[in-house]
């Protein structure tokens, strides 16, 4: 009689957490492949990535005319721009997750973690807005 | 097996890729392939100086993801016994052996760290060993500074962050020698905090198969020290498992298993933060984070069957040893000295 009861916000949080993460790494996958292959052709020719791949990424930006930010949407048909959808989808898969679980807090009338919950998904908000960048 | 790989990689390339059409004389033969790969590895200075090789590197672009596909592999192996989490072994030793800029490398870093956490979270959120409401507030605060801590890492000059990662690895390997674990903390009261957060709860030992009640104290303290743990994480780009643990289980008193469960949790949220900062920056480049990504978690499939197999005491000196040795020479590097 060792079973213990989880909390059901927690197996809510884990069954939406291991879809959107494989969703992402799919997509990555996928999106490497296809990139490699030279199936879509990508934004920086690949016989200049040993170049490219020593510069500080803010040189890079320059050289490029990439413009940083959510701007790689535009070119997302190109093979280098459609990993960074699957990046995305890893860096912000918390998001839903959270967002699902704090209708059972709230539910519970666990204001405090309810509140706790929006306020992570505002800081990743905020990260993903790319409203904040260093000065340099 | 390599040299079938990079044979399918040529033949993928094909007649009309741009490797091969920047230098139509000079391709890599597959006979090439594993010696390049040991060279770039082993002595990245020599394949970038030797003239030879400049012409190599140019032509074969794919040479330095493989190779880093390879390591990362390996390195996802090892780091699953040594009880460490990917993001720790990849910066230093990436970062110190591969000819990409310290940006990208810490941008991937974060991914690699992020996508373990994120493989392990759900199975232990549900077995019970992560706790939301131990990890929730400790997160956040720690996710928010991870963002200012990739700010500060990419507004730094490149040496001062090498110095900087130097000393943090060196401390790393410290932290790692010198704090004890505890199994089951004593923890004789919560504080107000912790009782306020709802941190306790009752986990079932797998080893024993018995139920154990535990409950978290000094929580103020472990918020500042998650905040300070943020800020490294972000600027580093090193994953924190390496700082949570200790900090979960030595100051705030929960047992070692809830802590590392926990601590996934943590790093899925810190990590996530401060890679938005990185990718928003264009300090994430694909060639680099998307095999990283991918040979980590398939070394860390493999290391997870190998636990039984492989003697953790053994693989954790191995690992320290090559701490030592990367930290070293981010120092070095950063300082100027001998490189």
């Amino acid at each position: 009689m060792n079973k213990i009861s989880i909390a059901p916000e927690q197996i809510r949080y884990a069954e939406w957490l291991r879809w959107s993460g494989w969703l992402g790494l799919a997509v990555l996958v996928g999106a490497f492949g296809l990139y490699v292959t030279g199936v879509l052709p990508p934004v920086i020719p690949v016989d200049q990535l040993p170049q490219v791949w020593r510069l500080p990424s803010r040189e890079l930006m320059l050289q490029h005319g990439l413009q940083g930010g959510w701007s790689w949407i535009r070119s997302i048909t190109r093979g280098d721009m459609l990993n960074m959808l699957g990046i995305a989808i890893l860096s912000g898969c918390s998001a839903l997750p959270l967002l699902a679980v704090t209708g059972i807090y709230l539910r519970r009338g666990d204001r405090l973690f309810a509140a706790l919950c929006l306020l992570q998904v505002a800081v990743l908000v905020l990260a993903a807005s790319g409203l904040i960048a260093p000065g340099h | 097996m390599i040299d079938s790989i990079g044979s399918r990689l040529q033949e993928l390339a094909g007649p009309g890729s741009s490797w091969r059409a920047a230098n139509p004389a000079g391709h890599v033969g597959r006979r090439r392939v594993v010696p390049l790969l040991l060279m770039a590895l082993l002595c990245p200075e020599l394949a970038d100086a030797a003239p030879g090789m400049v012409e190599t590197s140019a032509a074969a672009w794919w040479v330095w993801p493989l190779a880093l596909f390879v390591v990362c592999f390996f390195l996802g192996i090892i780091a699953v016994p040594a009880g460490v989490g990917g993001g720790v072994l990849f910066v230093p030793l990436v970062s110190g052996f591969f000819p990409f800029h310290l940006d990208y490398v810490r941008g991937a870093g974060l991914l690699v760290a992020l996508s373990s956490a994120l493989a392990a979270g759900p199975s232990l959120l549900r077995a019970g060993l992560a706790n939301m409401r131990v990890a929730l507030p400790l997160a956040l605060i720690a996710s928010f500074s991870s963002m200012l801590g990739a700010l500060l890492g990419l507004a730094l000059p490149d040496s001062v962050v090498r110095i900087a990662l130097g000393i943090a690895i060196l401390g790393i390997v410290a932290v790692m020698l010198l704090a004890r674990k505890s199994e089951y903390p004593d923890v004789q009261a919560s504080d107000r905090l912790a009782t306020l957060l709802g941190m306790h709860g009752v986990f079932v030992d797998g080893a024993s198969g018995q139920q154990v009640a535990w409950r978290m104290h000094r929580t103020p303290q472990g918020l500042a020290l998650f905040l300070f743990i943020g800020v490294l994480a972000g600027m580093f780009g090193l994953g924190a498992g390496w700082a949570n643990v200790p900090a979960l289980n030595l100051v705030m008193g929960a047992p070692l298993k809830v802590a590392a469960g926990s601590s996934s949790f943590i790093l899925s949220l810190v990590d996530s933060s401060a890679a938005w900062i990185y990718l928003n920056n264009g300090a994430v480049l694909p060639v680099i984070a998307a095999p990283s990504v991918i040979g980590m978690m398939l070394g860390a499939k493999i290391g997870a069957r190998l636990l039984h197999v492989l003697k953790a005491s053994i693989i954790r000196r191995l690992v320290i040893a090559m701490l030592l040795f990367a930290g070293g020479r981010a120092l070095m590097v950063g300082l100027g000295i001998g490189i």
